[in-house]
């Protein structure tokens, strides 16, 4: 499924201008702090409205200006997992899972857990059902905050800095399990991240944002060959040589 | 400064603190002992007392849930908003703490008085709001709101408005994200704001008393009951002191367990739904 997002927006000080696409799978998008990432994921699901441009996710348009469509976040099908993760404080890890609206259409609470269960199980971590959120550790919340987005089924997933909130030992294996499933599944998403291994993990075309604007895309051997920035050639310093299937990205 | 100076310190102010301590429990000490059991009972059995607590109870109650349904929106507006404008509704809602009641009972008159701002169009439907139990409700209403309105404007500052927005991307409501995010992580708030505000409210005395008078069953509550009381027998007045007091306490009491209370569940483990039996 592509999508593809070309807005104009004002958000403070920020004026963002952006023309960023995908399809099956993830993009990673890259910045400097005030670049507007969290700014571009926000107005992608929902949360301001652009001044002009369009949104669309396969056939369903989102946001159209010229045409005065602008779907509220609750029909957009894009689910949004903040920094931090976002889960609900009041709610065990199950009732965070099933929290959204099911696919299936499924009403009734005992359904819905069961399904959001069988979620958390295929995400290894059905065993903190029961737990709340200020018992688990930053990748448990993380993985249930995956289960709780992909519980609704969504055409895109935005991922704000996935990793951010965890010690390196917990970056590590959430990393591959992120990366892993993310690809596996083909599932389109953008993963807003500020760490270079991140980017190398996913394997994934990357968008390098600056002052509200697109610097920069390509794969990450190909920004590291020839940074647009001195941010980014700082960005891909920190890279270790990259494996030649990156190089052919 | 002086070593003089610092050892008067630590005499004075131990002694300043003692006295203050005293001048606030000394009365209520006085209370207590000021009746016998016997006494209390008589004034509770008297016809003063079952009236004006029933009044009380039901204009109480009714201001709560005016200020609960009303304020709950306005205070989450208050704390999300980051328009002058809010900034200044909340300056005006802060008014009845620092107006005295029977200022705010002058103000109601001159509102829905009969020759008020409102009067007239009331009376042409046929209401007359002065000196009724309606202005006893509304006059619980403006001194309480405050009171609520604070507690449940800090309550939801706390919540995070991303969490709304996820919410709404997992296919929720903007309703519905306020009912099962926002009000529930607010709730310890709420309650404790609804609390203070409800003892605020059957404390209410100034305003009542100017606005909707003293009449027995229909605006002489607990508070003016105990007013009326002190001029005939003095039991009763104590009586629902007490009785007052005892409230009071319980809810104060309450208030200090309900945050635990609430939030058990946060390190409890809800009860997973019961696994189906295989068909």
């Amino acid at each position: 499924m592509n999508w593809q997002v070309r807005i104009e927006a004002r958000l403070g000080e920020l004026r963002l201008d952006v023309d960023v696409s995908g399809g099956a799978g993830p993009i990673v998008v890259i910045g400097g702090n005030g670049a507007g990432k969290t700014s571009l994921l926000r107005l992608i699901a929902g949360a301001h409205r652009p001044s002009s441009g369009r949104i669309s996710v396969g056939a369903r348009t989102l946001f159209d200006a010229e045409r005065g469509v602008d779907l509220p976040p609750e029909h957009r099908r894009v689910a949004y997992v903040p920094q931090g993760y976002g889960l609900f404080p009041h709610l065990n890890a199950l009732d965070n899972a099933a929290f959204g609206r099911s696919p299936g259409g499924a009403t009734d609470r005992a359904t819905r857990r069961r399904e959001a269960l069988e979620l958390l199980e295929q995400l290894d971590c059905a065993h903190l059902a029961k737990r709340m959120p200020s018992g688990l550790s930053g990748g448990e919340r993380q993985r249930v905050a995956l289960a709780r987005a992909l519980f609704v089924d969504p055409d895109l997933l935005l991922l704000d800095e996935p990793l951010s909130a965890l010690d390196a030992s917990a970056r590590r294996s959430v990393r591959r399990f992120l990366a892993e499933h993310l690809m596996r599944r083909g599932r389109p998403s953008i993963v807003v991240t500020h760490d270079v291994r991140d980017v190398l993990a996913f394997d994934a075309p990357v968008w390098v944002l600056e002052a509200g604007r697109v610097l920069q895309r390509g794969s990450a051997a190909e920004l590291q060959a020839a940074p647009a920035s001195a941010f980014v050639a700082e960005f891909f310093d920190a890279a270790p040589a990259l494996p030649s299937r990156l190089r052919s990205a | 400064m002086s070593r003089a100076f610092d050892n008067g310190v630590r005499v004075v102010a131990p002694a300043l603190s003692l006295t203050l301590l005293a001048l606030l429990l000394l009365p209520l000490a006085g209370l207590a002992v000021s009746s016998s059991p016997a006494q209390i009972a008589a004034g509770i059995d008297h016809p003063l007392f079952a009236e004006a607590l029933s009044l009380s109870v039901r204009t109480t109650l009714v201001s709560l849930c005016i200020l609960v349904l009303g304020g709950t929106p306005l205070a989450f507006w208050l704390s999300a908003s980051r328009s002058r404008l809010a900034r200044w509704v909340e300056v005006v809602l802060d008014l009845p703490i620092v107006v005295p009641p029977a200022v705010i009972g002058v103000a109601l008159l001159q509102t829905f008085g009969n020759r008020g701002l409102l009067g007239p169009a009331l009376q042409g439907i046929g209401l007359s709001v002065p000196f009724t139990t309606t202005a006893v409700v509304l006059a619980q209403v403006v001194v309480s709101a405050p009171f609520y309105l604070q507690a449940a404007a800090t309550a939801f500052r706390s919540v995070d408005l991303d969490l709304l927005l996820v919410a709404r991307t997992l296919g929720i409501s903007e309703a519905g994200a306020f009912f099962r995010v926002a009000v529930p992580i607010a709730l310890p708030g709420l309650v404790s704001g609804a609390a203070l505000a409800w003892a605020r409210a059957l404390g209410e005395f100034g305003a009542t008393l100017l606005f909707a008078g003293n009449l027995p069953g229909r605006s002489q509550t607990l508070s003016l009951a105990i007013y009326t009381a002190l001029e005939a027998d003095a039991d009763v007045a104590v009586a629902i002191s007490l009785v007052l007091t005892s409230i009071a306490v319980v809810l104060l009491l309450s208030l200090r367990r309900l945050p635990a209370l609430l939030w058990r569940r946060d390190r409890g483990e809800p009860a997973l739904p019961r696994r189906e039996p295989a068909r």
